[in-house]
């Protein structure tokens, strides 16, 4: 074998995104959470519980964002978090009894130090080598949970039963509609933060690394250190959405917590534009919403109609959602003059 | 006389800024010319337009072909060679290799054999590391290696970018003469880009002083070197 | 120490799918710089394809040889239709696409020939092999094509013209186009031999799992991870790999407890990730020098 070593040149593996780009304008968001906060009075029950799975499921889309979009590390195990959250929030709620709001932040913090502890050892992986590592945990996670040894507190095969909560202070609404508020308050609360987050020194330092990690650790950036603070606080952010999926569907069970629900989030991160927040809620709608579509297309075809849906996609908008946005505000800017 | 290569109106882009701003010049059938200018004038984006690796608009045409609109590979089967910047070196491949890769694209197997020959002839220092990983060679031998493996083409037109680039100037003497040897007797246009313009003078029969994309003095070599003017405002010697 | 050396030895039987399979990764790595994650499937729609003509009379090499020869043609043309398009686009939208392409052929696989279970033969016969209990004949077959297509492909890059081509344009497209390679075809031509060696592996696999559309889905995996192991640059890496992971599995399953079925996967996933950080670039990788 030679001794000649190949040298690379390393492109990142996520593009750039420009800060000024990250954020949707004030005007815009603001809009945007008028419209959030209105649609309730006009939908139905179901309609409300599919917008709370879409507030969910943003939430976690923008966690993965955090972590691959901003700090250029490749995750298909943002599942594992998910399920990690979600079972928190239940074992606490059946058997400590902690009310349902409380439950957020533990399993926040819970998934934080877990997704820290696993940013350590995947330090040294990047690129294919830190997808497998998080597929791995990804694949392990629903197995961990059937686990006999861990039944008395997980339920085993069949998990554990969650109540939704009523709203607070008897105020007239029904369950689904002040999950749907509260979920909201939430989301809002963590975009802002994330927001904040990538604006501060932290989130350049996390910009730095993704675009030359070399280059980053040359200028002092301690990489180590905000790596696993990536890692921590996608799986966080991605643990609370968790806690709130397992209040919304009521139930938590290792098989609703596969592969299936990584690569969906995958899905939805790149659909919505890597690395744009704001994306995330498209995203989110996009794996949603499209296979219903497809399974109404066609039933037996379901997955293929689903595929070619996302070919014609990303054919049409490579960078996402994003790319959308960015047309948008070229025609608007060019409406004004 | 037309020229062998004709540039008119050579416009390139990097994304949304423009490099060249209207390029003019023409190199003669068997010439061997140099492009110089200061860092960042645009004489490596010439190279690359005439190979279409940059965006481009304007007219480009190599014996009465246009070029721009062809891809790399289909330019350089026309007979172009270009060694460019940094050498583009397989590092992970051998000497002979990298060799053998120059001349991928012919179908004489026997002449590709004794071109390789010729090369050796011409280098012998790559006959001694043939079977070497080029990676392992010297700067110098890397570049002796890439004009090597850019003759492997048997090109009509060689384009040569900044060939003297971190290397001793006795090798970059001796590489010169080799360069002057192989248009003289193997009759193949050259164009070199330099920015030790001293020495690329004394190589070259025509000149080209190219500045912020525009040519703004062309003639014979030995005319601009003797022009002390010329030589401090844009040679800064 | 005999129920060690026994499941080692099962554990090399068994590794030689996974080493098949880590054999068509690498080469789809080698064109394209990433993993294909539908080549599982196309891998087994292929081996459908090759059921489907015997089941129309045609003999066993004669389905082989046309199954092979139309998943050369189909990972070309999937590439011209599907991923040219997106040669621009970022690493991951690429992604987005390979997981697309896994859900239109699991999806149409599942259509045309429905879930039930399948018996795809083998050429090889599946009494034990040299008597020993622990390898069949088929499993030593599968050794043995895994170490031929091996050879062949080693003579392929080492020695002729196009192999030389398509090791320059994976390795520096920018001065493989400067000496007139078309790097846009070896790119395609590298996804029809990754499709057809992928058949392979698939027609030798079937006996094993049995066919059925999600037949690929663990084996695959297992075939990313030998790939990785191995050192992605290097085919006999691979195919070490393959065996190596063979091996991991079976001892996980025997000597870990608690570990049932579902859990070996994950398992002889992190033993693999312990050694890529130890050595980054694999057993057999090129050591990859990173710069600024």
């Amino acid at each position: 074998m030679s001794a000649v070593q190949e040298v690379v040149t390393e492109a990142p593996v996520v593009d750039a995104v420009p800060k000024r780009a990250m954020t949707l304008g004030f005007g815009t968001s603001l809009a945007v959470l008028a419209l959030l906060l209105v649609v309730p009075i006009f939908a139905k029950n179901f309609i409300i519980f599919q917008l709370t799975m879409l507030l969910i499921y943003a939430l976690a889309v923008m966690a993965l964002n955090i972590l691959t979009g901003s700090s250029g590390q490749f995750s298909l195990g943002q599942s594992a978090f998910y399920a990690v959250g979600a079972y928190s929030s239940a074992i606490l709620m059946e058997h400590a009894n902690i009310n349902y709001a409380l439950t957020l932040p533990i399993s926040g913090v819970i998934c934080f130090a877990f997704g820290y502890l696993f940013g350590k050892p995947a330090l040294r992986l990047s690129g294919v080598y830190l997808a497998l590592a998080t597929f791995a945990l990804a694949t392990a996670m629903p197995q961990l949970l059937k686990l006999n040894v861990f039944e008395p507190w997980t339920g085993g095969v069949q998990g554990l039963v969650v109540d939704k909560p009523d709203a607070p202070f008897g105020l007239p609404m029904s369950q689904d509609t002040w999950l749907y508020y509260f979920t909201l308050l939430v989301s809002v609360a963590i975009y802002i933060f994330s927001v904040n987050l990538l604006k501060s020194r932290s989130g350049r330092a996390f910009m730095a690394i993704r675009d030359n990690e070399i280059a980053a650790s040359a200028m002092g950036i301690d990489v180590a250190l905000y790596k696993t603070l990536a890692f921590g606080v996608s799986a966080g952010i991605t643990g609370v959405a968790g806690a709130l999926g397992a209040i919304a569907v009521q139930f938590v069970a290792p098989d609703s917590y596969t592969i299936t629900l990584a690569i969906s989030l995958f899905l939805g991160m790149v659909v919505g534009g890597v690395g744009w927040l704001p994306g995330s809620i498209v995203g989110s709608a996009f794996i949603i919403f499209v296979p219903n579509i497809a399974e109404g297309i066609s039933k037996g075809l379901s997955g293929a109609v689903f595929g070619v849906l996302l070919f014609l996609v990303i054919f049409l908008m490579p960078h996402g959602a994003r790319q959308m946005a960015m047309l948008g505000q070229q025609l608007i800017g060019k409406l004004r003059r | 006389m037309t020229a062998m290569l004709n540039v008119k109106d050579l416009r390139a882009y990097y994304g949304q800024v423009q490099a060249l701003h209207g390029l003019e010049f023409g190199l003669n059938e068997g010439s061997l010319t140099t492009l110089l200018g200061a860092n960042g004038a645009g004489k490596t984006t010439t190279l690359r337009a005439i190979c279409s690796m940059v965006r481009s608009t304007g007219t480009i045409e190599f014996e009465g072909a246009p070029l721009l609109g062809r891809s790399t590979e289909n330019i350089v089967r026309l007979g172009i060679a270009h060694v460019p910047q940094g050498r583009g070196t397989f590092t992970t491949m051998t000497v002979e290799e990298n060799l053998q890769l120059g001349a991928i694209t012919r179908k004489d197997s026997a002449g590709i054999v004794s071109d390789i020959e010729r090369m050796y002839d011409h280098f012998p220092v790559l006959k001694q590391r043939h079977t070497q990983q080029a990676g392992t060679l010297s700067g110098g031998e890397q570049q002796m290696l890439a004009v090597a493996r850019a003759l492997m083409l048997r090109p009509r037109l060689m384009l040569l970018d900044e060939p003297s680039f971190g290397l001793a100037p006795l090798i970059v003497r001796d590489l010169f003469r080799i360069l002057g040897k192989i248009n003289r007797e193997d009759k193949v246009t050259i164009l070199v880009v330099e920015q030790n313009a001293q020495l690329a003078l004394e190589l070259a029969d025509q000149a080209y002083v190219i500045e912020t994309g525009r040519i703004v003095m062309s003639g014979n070599a030995a005319d601009i070197a003797n022009n002390e003017d010329v030589r401090k405002s844009y040679l800064g010697y | 120490m005999e129920l060690l050396t026994n499941q080692i030895l099962a554990g090399i039987a068994t590794g030689a799918i996974y080493a098949c399979m880590a054999l068509a990764v690498v080469m789809i790595y080698q064109a394209i710089d990433h993993l294909n994650f539908a080549q599982g499937e196309m891998a087994m729609f292929s081996t459908f394809v090759a059921w489907q003509l015997m089941q129309w009379g045609l003999s066993y090499w004669a389905a082989f040889v046309a199954a092979v020869a139309l998943s050369f043609v189909g990972g070309i043309v999937i590439e011209r239709l599907l991923f040219k398009p997106l040669a621009k686009a970022p690493i991951l939208t690429n992604v987005a696409g390979f997981i697309a392409l896994f859900a239109i052929i699991n999806s149409s696989a599942g259509l045309i020939w429905d879930f039930t279970i399948k018996q795809f033969p083998t050429p090889f016969g599946s009494s034990p092999f040299l008597g020993s209990q622990l390898i069949s004949t088929h499993q030593a077959g599968m050794i043995g094509v895994t170490l031929v297509l091996l050879i062949l492909l080693f003579f392929f890059f080492r020695f002729t013209r196009i192999g030389l081509a398509m090791r320059a344009a994976a390795a520096l497209p920018e001065s493989a186009r400067l000496v007139g390679i078309n790097t846009s075809w070896m790119i395609a031509l590298g996804w029809g031999m990754a499709a057809a060696i992928g058949s392979i592996a698939g027609m030798l696999i079937a006996p094993v799992v049995f066919l059925e559309p999600n037949m690929m889905g663990g084996v695959l995996i297992y075939g990313f991870a030998a790939a990785v192991l191995g050192g992605l640059t290097s085919p006999f890496g691979a195919v070490i790999g393959g065996f190596l992971v063979g091996i991991f599995e079976n001892l996980a399953g025997t000597y870990i407890p608690g570990v049932g079925n579902e859990l070996k996967l994950p398992i002889a996933l992190a033993l693999i990730i312990v050694v890529l950080v130890v050595k980054p670039a694999g057993l057999f990788g090129r050591a990859i020098v990173k710069r600024v």
